[in-house]
C-alpha cells in the first residue's frame, strides 16, 4: 500500500513543520509516507488568476508524482480541493484527464485522512492552552470538512476550545487577491484578527498554512502574540512535548 | 454615468469605500442582520438543502427550455388581455416604455422596485420626455432623493444610516424630521399617497412570471407594489426574460427560497399574483397592461456551459449579504447596476465585454460564501475564475501578471528548478530579513506588508529535511496499526468496486 505525501509548495518552502508534524504523527500509527520529490505546486495561483496553461504545467508534476499512489494526504484543504479542479483543467487531454480523475478519488486533506480514513479522532495529545479554530473556506465549504478538526481538538486533553466569532468568514487571503486587492484583503484580515483577539485564545489553529500565514502576518504586524499553528503541529506537539496529565 | 464608465477601477472605488466609515458601518450592520436572519430561517426550515436543490432543478429546467416557456407565458398573458412586448436591448425597452407613456398622455409614473428598470436607466429617459418617475419603495425613494443608484439588490439604500436618511427626507419635507423610523416612514407614506392617486402609469418589475397562466408575481414588504398595480389606469411590467417559472406549484418552492434567503422572512409580507388587466367585475386594477420582456444580454448566456446558470438567479441578494468583500466595500464599488458576487459576474456577462469589466472579477477571494448562500446554488466562485481565464485567453491579461505566471510555470514545471529557486530565495531574502521577518514594502510585498509582516524562508525546506526525517522515522519497520490497515484496505476494495473512496 502506497501512501504518499503531497507536501504543498507553501508548507515545503515556508512551513516545513506542518508537513513534518503530519508525517511524524501518522508514523505513530505505522503509516509510512512516501515523498515523490518530482511534485511542485498544485497550480492554484495560476488557475485562480485565469492562467490555465501555466497552471497545467505545474499541475502535471502533481499528477505524475502520485500516479501510483493508493492514498495521498496533504496538510491543506485548499491545495487538496485544487485537485478537484483538475478534471476541468485537463478536459482536453485524455491522458492527464484519466490521471486527474484517479487522483481526485484518493487525495485527502490531513484531518479528513486522520478522522475519516484512518478512523482516529483522539491522538492521545495533551495541550494545556486556550485554542480557537479558523475553518478555511476551501476546506470547509468546498471539501466539506466541518467536524473532523473539531473532533480532533475535542480529543486533546487540557485543551480549551473557544469558538471563533464569525469563524466561517474568509480571512482575506485569496492567493493573488491579497496582492492585487491589497486594501480589501487588508480590511478582511484585520476583521479576522479582531475576532481572534476577542476570543482571548493563546493559540489559533487551522488546516491551511496560506490562511494562517495571512492571519499570523496581520497579528504580528499589530504586535500581537497569539501563537498560530497548523492542526498537525498542535497535535504532534501534544503527543511529543507535553506530558498527558 | 456609472463609476466604471468614468474609468475608475474597482481598486480606486474600493479605496474610496474603505475610507468611508459611515458606509462601512451601515453596510456591515444590515448585511449582518440579513445573513443571520437567512441562516436562522434556513435552519428553521429543516430541509433547506433539499429545497435549494429543488429550486436549482426548477431553474435549470426552465432556462434549458426558455423558448418554450416564454412562448407559453406570452400566449397566456395575451389571452388574459395584456400587451406583451419583446425588447432585445435596453434601448428598445426604453423606447417601448416611452411610447406607452406618450400614448397614455402620462404626466407621472409610480414605480415599485425593479432592478431591470435600473439596468435601463429608465427614470432619466422618462424625465427627458417630461414624465415624472416616482420610486415608491422606501429604499428606492431615498436613493432617488439622493440622486444615487441602488447599492444592493433588495436594500437599495443599505449604505445610508438613519441620520443621513432623516437629512434627505427633511430636505424634501421642508422641515426637520427626527431620525425616527416611524416618523420618517409616516412622512413618506403621506407624501406617496398623493403620488399614487395622481399617477397615470404604474410600473413594476417582476419576481416570477408563471408560464401556465401568463401571470406575474411580485414580492414586497411595503404594500407599495399593490398600490402601483391597482390604482393607475395603465400598468407596465418590466421583466427580464429569465424570470419565468413553469407553474404555480413551482412558485411554492420559490416563495419559500426567496424571502428566507433575502431577509430571513418565512414569507414575504405581500405576494401579489396578477393575471391580466382589470376585468369588468374587478373593483380596481389597470385598464391597460403592458409586459415588456427584456433580453439586454441575457440570451448571450444561453448555450454557454460556464455562464448559463447565471440565468437561474432569483435576485434575493443573499450572496451580497454573505460576501466579505461586499461587506467592506458596499455595492457602488462594483461599478455596475448589480453588485456583490452576482454583480461581479453578471455585469461583464451581460455586456460580453470582459476586457472592460474584468477588474471586478478580481475583487473576490474566491471564498465560496456566495455559492453557499445561493438558494439555487449558482457556482459564482467558479464563474469568477472563468471570467479571469477568458480575459487571459483574449490576450488582455495584466502584463506584469502574465510575465509572473510565465515565470511560475517555468519554475513549477520542474522540481529541480523549483528547488533551486527556493534556495535562491533564501539567499536573496538576506537583503530584507530583519529578526526573522520581512517588513519591507517592496515589489509584490508592497500591499501585503502594509497589513502584515512576512516570515523568512526557513534554513531547510521540507524536501531538504526529508531524507533525515525518513531515516529517523522509518528505519525500523513498525507495522501499520491493524485497525487502520484494515480500514485502508476496505476503502481500496470499495474503490475497486466502483465506489469513489471519498
Amino acid at each position: 500500500m502506497k501512501i504518499s505525501l503531497f507536501v504543498t509548495c507553501l508548507s515545503d518552502a515556508l512551513f516545513p513543520r506542518a508537513a513534518e508534524s503530519m508525517t511524524r504523527l501518522l508514523a505513530k500509527y505505522g503509516v509510512k509516507l512516501e515523498f515523490p520529490d518530482i511534485q511542485t505546486c498544485c497550480g492554484q495561483p495560476a488557475f485562480n488568476s485565469g492562467y490555465w496553461d501555466d497552471a497545467r504545467t505545474s499541475a502535471r508534476t502533481i499528477l505524475d508524482a502520485f500516479e501510483d499512489s493508493d492514498f495521498v494526504v496533504a496538510p491543506s484543504g485548499s491545495c487538496t480541493y485544487m485537485i478537484h479542479h483538475y478534471s476541468e483543467l485537463f478536459k482536453g487531454d485524455a491522458e492527464y484527464l484519466e490521471k486527474a480523475k484517479a487522483l481526485q478519488s484518493k487525495v485527502y486533506e490531513f484531518s479528513q485522512f486522520l478522522v475519516d480514513v484512518m478512523g482516529i479522532s483522539d491522538v492521545g495529545a495533551y495541550f494545556p492552552y486556550k485554542v480557537t479554530y479558523h475553518p478555511s473556506c476551501h476546506g470547509s465549504r468546498l471539501l466539506g470538512i466541518k467536524d473532523e478538526p473539531i473532533r480532533l481538538l475535542n480529543g486533546v486533553k487540557g485543551l480549551e476550545l473557544v469558538p471563533l466569532p464569525y469563524a466561517e468568514d474568509c480571512c482575506g487571503f485569496g492567493g493573488t487577491f491579497a496582492v492585487k486587492m491589497a486594501d480589501i484583503s487588508g480590511a478582511m484580515v484585520t476583521e479576522k484578527s479582531d475576532h481572534v483577539l476577542e476570543t482571548e485564545a493563546e493559540v489559533l489553529v487551522g488546516l491551511d498554512m496560506a490562511c494562517l500565514l495571512n492571519i499570523a502576518g496581520n497579528l504580528r504586524h499589530r504586535g500581537e502574540k497569539v501563537r498560530v499553528m497548523h492542526l498537525a503541529e498542535l497535535l504532534y506537539e501534544g503527543v511529543s512535548v507535553h506530558e498527558r496529565g | 454615468m456609472s463609476a466604471a464608465e468614468k474609468g475608475q477601477t474597482v481598486k480606486e472605488r474600493a479605496r474610496d469605500a474603505l475610507g468611508n466609515d459611515f458606509l462601512r458601518s451601515a453596510v456591515r450592520f444590515t448585511t449582518e442582520r440579513l445573513r443571520l436572519g437567512k441562516k436562522l430561517a434556513a435552519e428553521e426550515h429543516g430541509n433547506w438543502d433539499d429545497w435549494r436543490e429543488r429550486g436549482r432543478q426548477i431553474r435549470l429546467h426552465t432556462i434549458a427550455h426558455l423558448d418554450y416557456y416564454l412562448n407559453e407565458f406570452a400566449e397566456n398573458a395575451r389571452a388574459n388581455g395584456a400587451h406583451v412586448h419583446f425588447a432585445d436591448t435596453a434601448e428598445e425597452a426604453v423606447a417601448i416604455s416611452l411610447e406607452i407613456a406618450k400614448h397614455a398622455s402620462a404626466k407621472s409614473v409610480v414605480k415599485s422596485k425593479s432592478m431591470v428598470s435600473e439596468e435601463l436607466h429608465l427614470n432619466q429617459a422618462l424625465d427627458s420626455i417630461g414624465v415624472e418617475a416616482i420610486e415608491t419603495d422606501l429604499g428606492e425613494y431615498i436613493i432617488q432623493l439622493a440622486n444615487e443608484t441602488p447599492s444592493h439588490i433588495i436594500i437599495p439604500a443599505i449604505h445610508k444610516n438613519r441620520h443621513q436618511i432623516a437629512g434627505l427626507l427633511s430636505r424634501e419635507a421642508g422641515e426637520d424630521l427626527p431620525a425616527d423610523t416611524a416618523v420618517l416612514a409616516g412622512f413618506v407614506r403621506t407624501k406617496l399617497r398623493e403620488k399614487f392617486l395622481a399617477a397615470d402609469i404604474g410600473m413594476t418589475g417582476c419576481n416570477f412570471a408563471i408560464a401556465e397562466t401568463g401571470s406575474m408575481v411580485l414580492f414586497e414588504n411595503e404594500g407599495n407594489a399593490r398600490m402601483v398595480t391597482t390604482v393607475p389606469k395603465t400598468q407596465i411590467t418590466l421583466m427580464g426574460m429569465e424570470r419565468i417559472i413553469p407553474s404555480w406549484s413551482d412558485l411554492e418552492v420559490m416563495a419559500t427560497l426567496l424571502p428566507r434567503s433575502a431577509t430571513g422572512q418565512k414569507l414575504t409580507v405581500y405576494m401579489s399574483g396578477i393575471t391580466g388587466p382589470r376585468r369588468e367585475q374587478d373593483a380596481d386594477g389597470p385598464d391597460q397592461m403592458h409586459i415588456i420582456i427584456i433580453d439586454n444580454g441575457r440570451s448571450l448566456q444561453l448555450g454557454d456551459p460556464e455562464f448559463q446558470e447565471l440565468l437561474n438567479c432569483i435576485r434575493c441578494g443573499a450572496c451580497l449579504n454573505a460576501c466579505p468583500v461586499y461587506r467592506h466595500i458596499g455595492g457602488h464599488a462594483y461599478g455596475g447596476t448589480y453588485s456583490g458576487p452576482i454583480g461581479a459576474v453578471l455585469t461583464p456577462a451581460l455586456k460580453k465585454n470582459v476586457a472592460e469589466w474584468d477588474d471586478i472579477a478580481n475583487a473576490s477571494s474566491l471564498c465560496g460564501a456566495c455559492y453557499e448562500a445561493c438558494p439555487v446554488k449558482i457556482p459564482l466562485h467558479d464563474m469568477l475564475v472563468y471570467l479571469r481565464r477568458r480575459k487571459v485567453e483574449a490576450g488582455r491579461g495584466n502584463k506584469a501578471e502574465t510575465l509572473g505566471m510565465k515565470g511560475f510555470s517555468v519554475v513549477m514545471g520542474n522540481a529541480k528548478r523549483y528547488r533551486n529557486v527556493v534556495r535562491l530565495g533564501k539567499l536573496g531574502q538576506k537583503l530584507v530579513v530583519r529578526n526573522g521577518e520581512i517588513r519591507a514594502r517592496i515589489g509584490p510585498l508592497k500591499g501585503w506588508n502594509t497589513y502584515r509582516v512576512t516570515p523568512e524562508l526557513p534554513k531547510d525546506s521540507f524536501r531538504d529535511r526529508w531524507s533525515k526525517v525518513e531515516q529517523e522515522l522509518y528505519s525500523e519497520s513498525a507495522p501499520m496499526n491493524p485497525e487502520v490497515a484494515d480500514r485502508l484496505s476496505k476503502l481500496m476494495d470499495q474503490r475497486k468496486n466502483g465506489g469513489h473512496g471519498q
